[in-house]
């Protein structure tokens, strides 16, 4: 009795997936309301020219994620999330340029 | 089970208002929400914080909760009362309960004491009660973990164990269940992607299929190299002299070592590319060297001299020439 482990293969959603509104939410637990507010605060930019036809990728996902976890945990709201997650990535990237000069 | 002081969690006094509360639980939350905070054990001390809010924003557990008694101290052995009874069940949960895309966990000692009363957290959905229901289906709800890998894994593949707590349905119903899961690690993945494991979330409800489990992929710190995007970053020390007049240098990278030429005239910061080596993928990333010149230590007579020579030779060197003092003014 010796079975060989069965590995699972996911795949990368960035860089093979597109999802729909639908996916979105689901993925991310969150109403589509929420989702469609945070594409008009400019925090979430899918291909498509209307919501049914919408396609986000990973990247979106990830700052719906965020978002949706902010809202409901802080209580901030869909404009506040994205100042939140703008200045997030601005203190990622100066953290990077830090660690660099650093040479750490 | 050790006992958990909620109000020490919390910061506040046994006394403290449903408004003091609040106000405690939004400061906390804020300075070590997961997505936000650098703090160290950020996620565990924001869950315990949760858990104290849940407790002490609710009038009925926080009486149940005082009910125990000001004498226990945190981190004390605990075991409830002989014929504890914490109040009804409220809303008519039976149990059951299983979070939302995050998987929310009661500490042990959460579960001792409120076992009955209906454990939900605050804004989060939750089947408790629901298994009844006839002709009712429902997608199960998609899982979220984050796991920390290597660089390396993501240079040449991997493959990985994790164990998961979460729901998991048999004959009794959906309970949390330690679960052990085998994924592979795609070739090329960096940090902040997602990878997607199809029916491997929460079972469905009814006909429903199950959801999906993600992983949210971060690279653990190493001692020689960052990723930024798909680029892959190494500070290489290099001596005065090699930076100077150039050389040929043995440097390590992810895929084997190299010979690198150093180009005569380098200074500190100075990035050097190796096209293509950085993580791979259908448009691989690039490798970068940053020269750092070291100095040798002027420890011997013989060092010493050797800079003494050099101070002679650079008589006319400036190193401050672009300092100017101006007083204070931009």
């Amino acid at each position: 009795m010796n079975n060989p482990t069965r590995y699972l293969a996911g795949f990368i959603l960035e860089e093979q997936d597109e999802l729909t509104l639908d996916d979105l939410c689901r993925a991310c637990a969150a109403q589509s309301d929420l989702i469609v507010d945070l594409v008009h605060e400019g925090l979430l930019a899918p291909v498509g020219p209307a919501p049914e036809l919408w396609r986000f990728t990973g990247v979106h996902l990830h700052r719906a994620t965020v978002a949706v976890r902010l809202q409901r945990d802080l209580g901030v709201n869909p404009a506040g999330a994205a100042l939140a997650l703008e200045l997030m990535d601005e203190l990622d990237s100066l953290r990077a340029q830090l660690s660099r000069l650093q040479g750490s | 089970m050790e006992f958990k002081d909620y109000y020490k969690v919390m910061g506040v006094e046994r006394s403290a208002t449903p408004d003091e509360i609040k106000k405690a639980h939004r400061k906390l939350a804020r300075k070590y929400h997961p997505d936000v905070s650098k703090e160290k054990n950020a996620e565990a001390r924001f869950k315990e914080i949760a858990e104290a809010y849940e407790v002490l924003r609710d009038p009925e557990k926080r009486a149940a909760y005082d009910q125990l008694g000001a004498d226990y101290q945190a981190g004390q052995d605990f075991r409830p009362p002989p014929g504890w009874n914490p109040g009804r069940a409220s809303g008519g949960a039976t149990g059951g309960h299983f979070g939302g895309a995050e998987g929310f966990d009661h500490s042990d000692f959460f579960d001792a004491i409120f076992r009955g009363m209906g454990g939900e957290p605050p804004g989060r959905g939750g089947f408790g009660g629901m298994r009844g229901g006839h002709g009712f289906d429902m997608h199960g709800q998609d899982q979220h973990a984050k796991i920390q890998i290597d660089i390396g894994d993501s240079y040449s593949g991997a493959t990985r164990k994790l164990q998961l707590r979460m729901p998991v349905e048999d004959e009794t119903g959906v309970t949390m269940q330690d679960r052990t899961i085998e994924f592979v690690i795609p070739k090329g993945i960096r940090a902040g992607q997602h990878i997607r494991l199809a029916g491997q979330g929460a079972p469905g409800i009814g006909k429903g299929s199950a959801g999906d489990l993600y992983l949210d992929v971060e690279f653990l710190p190493h001692a020689l190299y960052r990723a930024e995007g798909h680029d892959v970053y190494m500070t290489l020390p290099v001596a005065p002299w090699e930076a100077a007049l150039g050389a040929e240098v043995e440097a390590p990278t992810p895929t084997g070592e190299v010979e690198l030429k150093i180009p005569p005239g380098s200074a500190s910061g100075r990035k050097l590319r190796l096209k293509g080596r950085g993580l791979p993928g259908k448009t691989p990333g690039d490798f970068y060297f940053v020269l750092q010149v070291v100095l040798p230590a002027a420890d011997t007579d013989a060092a010493k001299k050797a800079y003494e020579n050099m101070a002679a030779t650079f008589k006319a060197f400036r190193p401050r020439a672009g300092l100017q003092n101006t007083g204070g003014k931009a």
